[in-house]
């Protein structure tokens, strides 16, 4: 026993552990195992965890500093790959695995975090339809929030300007991709909705992979949006791509273009419009004017109005005809009166006795009164007999009755 | 017939008077009389209607002034 050489248990461990710090084989290798007893210390930032397979158990650690890259949060029984070393922790001569990178195995590890972050938000009802605002139809400012850079930038605004130029732009250049975006577009967010001037927000980006559009999936902007009092239009990259910002906003649209068709009406057609009910209402106008004067015009024309002497030559006409009745009838009347009094001239001249007495009839009177019989009449009585043309004095001599 | 008459009324009076007249009926003193306002009316619903589209016209003319863009951009 004198000749072994007899080591401290701290020379022991410094040696295995130069042993595996300094094997270049076990310096940069892949490992791949199912997560368990996963353990994430929040004040440090540090994650201890175990991997493992059927055949064993390899103790871990993820300092913050890469932890703190992840984009996703690992989880007990999730397969990944990580990447890293292996070392013996001399305090406890413990042999672990330090891993530097860790991507779930099989599927992206940003798929993973967009299932997990979707997953989170949905159960809190960050989705749901009811807390969706409507967008004003006719929005007096508009803030824009994008990157100064891009196409998208330029499209927004040219929509703008050609459709509705009398809303104002309120314009929030941010980072859309990259560590700082997330945190620079919701902060933009929030600063909007501390100035509370404008009505609607417009929130994108143009096109790009997984990774470009990555900081609209994060959890920071997705609480900005939710929680913003401003309605929320989300514009990120294509038709194809889904955020969850465009989930959690309040109206989402395929594209920054579109967005921007979506948060203003079309003046022109609205112009149009208000042109063609003015014209309208001119048209109606003219035609109860028109009626009215149509109506006016026909009364003037009646001969009363037309003519004023009308209705005096009519009592003129009227006297004129009564004139002439009355003459007419005068005469007529006269004509009538003398064929009468011929009639009755000659009727009494047929009855007159002196046309009598000139054929040789005799009237006699006694006591001047005429004798129409012998009765009455005694001999010696005095009669006067008158002739035409004279009377004689006579004694009745003699009577014969017939 | 005040001024505050409206043009329907007067139109209407002015039908009446009409009427009377064609009838013919009228002792000679009541026709002079409604000729008389009959020529009133006819005037003064004449005048009306000559306002209403002389306003018609100035106004149109007003707006007919096309309207302007305003474009404004902050940043923030």
């Amino acid at each position: 026993m004198a000749d072994q050489l007899i080591m401290s248990v701290t020379q022991l461990n410094k040696y295995v552990r130069s042993l595996l710090e300094d094997d270049p084989n076990l310096t940069y290798i892949f490992v791949v195992g199912e997560i368990s007893n996963f353990k994430a210390h929040y004040q440090s930032g540090h994650m201890y965890f175990s991997l493992k397979d059927e055949g064993g158990v390899i103790r871990s650690v993820m300092f913050r500093s890469s932890a703190s890259k992840l984009k996703f949060t690992p989880e007990n029984g999730m397969r990944v790959v990580c990447r890293g070393r292996v070392s013996l922790y001399e305090r406890d001569g413990q042999y672990q695995f330090y891993a530097e990178d860790m991507q779930p195995d099989g599927a992206g590890s940003l798929a993973v975090a967009f299932e997990q972050i979707k997953k989170k938000l949905l159960a809190e009802g960050l989705f749901d339809v009811s807390r969706k605002k409507p967008i004003p139809s006719y929005p007096e400012e508009i803030a824009v929030i994008t990157s100064d850079t891009g196409a998208a930038v330029k499209d927004i605004f040219s929509v703008l300007d050609r459709r509705y130029p009398l809303a104002r732009i309120l314009f929030c250049p941010v980072l859309v991709q990259g560590e700082s975006a997330a945190k620079s577009i919701a902060d933009a967010i929030k600063r909007v909705n501390a100035l509370q001037s404008a009505d609607v927000i417009i929130a994108g980006r143009g096109g790009g992979s997984v990774e470009d559009l990555w900081a609209f999936n994060e959890e920071a902007v997705a609480r900005a949006v939710a929680e913003s009092l401003i309605p929320v239009i989300s514009a990120v990259g294509h038709e194809t791509d889904t955020t969850i910002c465009d989930m959690v906003a309040d109206l989402r649209a395929p594209t920054p273009s579109a967005a921007a068709e979506m948060a203003v009406p079309d003046a022109s057609a609205l112009l149009s419009w208000v042109y063609s009910q003015k014209n309208n209402m001119i048209a109606k106008i003219d035609f109860k004017l028109g009626q009215a004067r149509l109506s006016l015009d026909n009364l003037i024309k009646k001969p009363v109005m037309q003519s004023p002497l009308f209705f005096i030559d009519q009592m003129e006409q009227r006297l004129d005809l009564s004139n002439t009745n009355l003459s007419a009838n005068y005469l007529a009347i006269l004509k009538d009166k003398d064929v009468s009094l011929r009639f009755s001239a000659a009727a009494i001249n047929a009855l007159s006795p002196l046309g009598v007495l000139s054929r040789g009839y005799a009237i006699c009177y006694k006591g001047g009164k005429i004798l129409k019989s012998v009765k009455g009449i005694k001999t010696e009585e005095v009669i006067s007999v008158n002739f035409v043309d004279g009377t004689v004095t006579c004694d009745v001599k003699d009577i014969s009755e017939k | 017939m005040k001024s505050t008459d409206s043009f329907e009324d007067c139109l209407s009076r002015l039908e009446e008077i009409v009427n009377l007249l064609e009838n013919g009926e009228c002792p000679l003193d009541d026709t002079m009389k409604l000729y008389e306002e009959g020529i009133k009316l006819s005037g003064y619903c004449s005048k009306k209607l000559e306002k209403a589209r002389q306003k018609m016209v100035t106004l149109t003319e007003k707006e007919g002034e096309s309207v302007g863009g305003a474009e404004s951009i902050e940043t923030a």
